[in-house]
């Protein structure tokens, strides 16, 4: 135990004499936090519109007025013909170019149909596909509004229609950074520990420094603790800090309490520690460790669940998925911060995440060598 | 020009030494390529969802079997009590539930207008969204079914064109995002690094004395990692042409030669972190770790940067993999000319620049 004390002793004052570190562990997560959750947003908004108004009708000025005002679309041209409009959207200064022929107006009501254009650019297919889908919606809309102009009220209700009330638990104002801010300061706490700690032992061999710790008495898992013990504590304050910015910036109150979130975080780091050092036990230099740190952490964010939600993945990737310590948090900090689940919903992942805990570290130390 | 070919073969010996880094450099791309191609997509598949059907009628059970024939949704348990559902959406077993009232076929049929309602799980939002799309658009199927004998009078028809990807292939998008990806941060990565080492090692020292010129060191560190790189590139392109089926439509010459600039890019923003880091570990935390994220989301593969705050679009700017994937694009996939991109080529060109220039002038000859 003794042993220990002093191997804290030194791993300590080595973190805090490296002035170059220290705003990597504490400052550049934090600004990360505090950017780029505004920017990770999946909601569609701001679509880029050209029209090609053909028409330039009483009903093509309402329709045109309709899209301006439904939040979604800014309009950013209007040309005389289709091929214009598309020299647009190579430009990437539109990314849907709706085209309203001529006579729409009285086509509609003489022969009671009408055909409008739309072209999007699919290339990004969230973005295409959804676009045209408001854009539709707001055609659908109008359509509806000149209809009730023409028919008598009583032939529309002879139709059935079925209401459809929807609901939205735990996040009733679908605000995206509830569900990012949790997420990516889970990635923040794994890149810090995660690269760090595979940086640490091999750093000792490169420079050979481990040749003075392998002729004293310390025993190995006196070695890898010593390693182990100023990250987790660096991880934990990390993870405190992005809660209070989650908490006093993005005004995100965890549901759950706030003991299981730091239970399950103090089983999550004791298992990526584990895994950087296993990498830096097996790397020759820093480069290596790096590099091969560099590959399994963006396999796991990727597969995480943090961009993507892991149901919509095909049955190999799940597996993938489940593999990695990385999912259970992201799983977990989400159904504790937004749902308040409690312990008892959140068994299954704690029993994985503490095999992970014990697989990871007792391989570190197994494969940890005083010998060359 | 020998003692510079002898100086370009010592840093390619560094390199191919080293088989676990080597591994990992051309591994990086192909494992990105085919997770990003296969796994990651954010289009709704098998989203748990769980039927409470209080009604148990005709129309109830035939709007239920659509669902469950829809590639969307995977029905999870049928009959659920209102605490069992709690417990069910706390867990994270099911992201949707759907209620249907009792009489609610008497309702349709004798009313004229009947309730569904729609619980989701909105922690996270643009699931939500879409599965509450797709659930009106399958019930309004099954309404439009149902009203089939009237027809909509003054009806507007939208035609949709999807244009550049009309069998709308996900991995049109990311290709040109993974390059972007891939280039950034192992460019940025390998120069920095092989400077500051010689630095941290005390190898610099001597190549500073020797009469070799400073400018000479730095160009034979470049040269091994604008190859590595560009064989990178090629490997990336054909993975996606032939695995994925992302076409080049435009000038395969032109792409080369905009990724070499790219690339020269990277390569000097590595030179500028190695100018002002004096070891390795920071050198590779800056490079890997501070630029990971940001590259991510700035890039635009991933987030549309029209919806991000002002401020961030703004930031978005000096990100040079957002130029290079805007040029990517619009060479790979629009079919574009030069006359097209020359805008964003003269603000990579630019940036290449600045990033040279300051990092030449901070590059120092005389270590303290």
């Amino acid at each position: 135990m003794r042993t220990l004390k002093f191997l804290l002793r030194k791993e300590f004052r080595q973190i805090f004499r490296n002035r170059s570190l220290l705003p990597i562990i504490f400052i550049l997560p934090m600004i990360q936090l505090l950017i780029m959750p505004l920017a990770a947003n999946f909601d569609i908004r701001n679509i880029n519109l050209a029209i090609v108004d053909q028409d330039h009708s009483s009903y093509t000025q309402r329709l045109i007025s309709k899209i301006g005002s439904s939040g979604y679309f800014r309009i950013t041209g209007f040309k005389p013909t289709y091929q214009k409009a598309l020299g647009l959207v190579e430009q990437e200064k539109a990314d849907i170019v709706l085209v309203i022929p001529q006579n729409f107006e009285r086509n509609l009501i003489r022969e009671g149909t009408q055909k409008v254009f739309l072209a999007a650019d699919a290339i990004n297919g969230i973005k295409g596909s959804l676009g045209s889908a408001y854009l539709t919606t707001v055609l659908t809309d109008f359509n509806s509004d000149i209809r009730t102009e023409w028919v008598q009220p009583q032939k529309l209700n002879a139709e059935a229609t079925i209401d459809i009330v929807p609901e939205n638990w735990f996040n009733p104002l679908m605000n995206y950074q509830f569900f990012m801010v949790p997420g990516i300061l889970v990635i923040l706490v794994t890149l810090v520990g995660g690269f760090i700690a595979a940086l640490n032992i091999v750093k000792e061999k490169e420079v050979g420094t481990i040749e003075q710790i392998n002729v004293t008495p310390i025993k190995k898992w006196e070695f890898i603790a010593g390693k182990l013990i100023p990250f987790w504590l660096i991880g934990s304050f990390d993870f405190t800090i992005g809660l209070l910015i989650a908490r006093f910036v993005y005004g995100i109150i965890p549901v759950g309490h706030l003991a299981v979130l730091y239970l399950f975080l103090s089983i999550y780091l004791v298992a990526l520690l584990g895994f950087g050092l296993l990498i830096s036990t097996y790397s020759d230099n820093q480069l290596q460790a790096m590099f091969v740190a560099f590959f399994f952490i963006m396999i796991f964010i990727l597969m995480s669940g943090l961009f993507t939600s892991v149901d919509n993945m095909p049955i190999w990737a799940k597996i993938i998925s489940r593999l990695t310590p990385v999912t259970y948090f992201i799983d977990v900090m989400r159904m504790i911060v937004l749902k308040g689940s409690g312990l008892s919903d959140i068994k299954y992942q704690i029993f994985i995440e503490i095999a992970f805990a014990v697989g990871l570290n007792g391989w570190a130390i197994f494969n940890y060598r005083k010998t060359n | 020009m020998n003692q510079f070919g002898v100086f370009v073969q010592k840093e390619f010996y560094h390199v191919f030494r080293d088989k676990r880094t080597l591994l990992i450099l051309f591994g990086l791309p192909i494992v990105q390529i085919i997770l990003f191609g296969f796994a990651l997509t954010t289009e709704l598949k098998n989203a748990k969802l769980v039927v409470v059907d209080y009604a148990k009628d005709i129309a109830s059970g035939q709007i239920t079997a659509r669902i469950a024939a829809s590639p969307y949704f995977s029905i999870e348990k049928s009959v659920l009590s209102n605490e069992e559902m709690n417990i069910a959406f706390r867990r994270g077993e099911v992201k949707c539930a759907l209620i249907f009232p009792s009489r609610f076929n008497e309702d349709l049929l004798h009313l004229n207008k009947a309730q569904v309602q729609i619980i989701l799980d909105a922690s996270d939002p643009n699931t939500a969204k879409t599965i509450a799309n797709y659930l009106q658009s399958i019930i309004g199927d099954y309404q439009r079914k149902l009203n089939a004998g009237s027809s909509e009078p003054y009806k507007i028809e939208p035609e949709l064109r999807m244009l550049y990807n009309p069998e709308m292939n996900g991995s049109m998008n990311f290709i040109p995002g993974v390059i972007a990806l891939v280039l950034m941060i192992v460019c940025t990565t390998l120069t920095s690094v092989s400077i500051v080492k010689e630095k941290e090692m005390g190898t610099m020292e001597v190549l500073l004395v020797s009469p070799f010129k400073p400018i000479y060191v730095i160009l034979s560190k470049a040269i091994p990692y604008l190859g590595l790189s560009l064989l990178n590139f090629i490997i990336i392109l054909l993975l996606g042409v032939f695995l994925l089926d992302v076409p080049v439509r435009g000038n395969i010459v032109l792409l080369f030669a905009e990724s070499t600039l790219f690339i020269i890019s990277c390569l000097s923003f590595g030179l500028l972190i190695s100018s002002f880091t004096d070891s390795q570990q920071t050198a590779m935390l800056i490079s890997m770790m501070g630029m990971m994220l940001p590259t991510i989301i700035f890039t635009g593969f991933l987030f549309p940067i029209e919806n991000m705050p002002l401020p961030l679009q703004i930031i978005s700017n000096v990100i040079p993999s957002k130029w290079y994937y805007t040029i990517v694009k619009a060479i790979m996939l629009k079919g574009l000319g030069f006359q097209s991109i020359w805008k964003e080529t003269l603000v990579l060109a630019a940036m290449t620049g600045v990033l040279l220039t300051v990092s030449l002038k901070r590059f120092k000859t005389r270590l303290a």
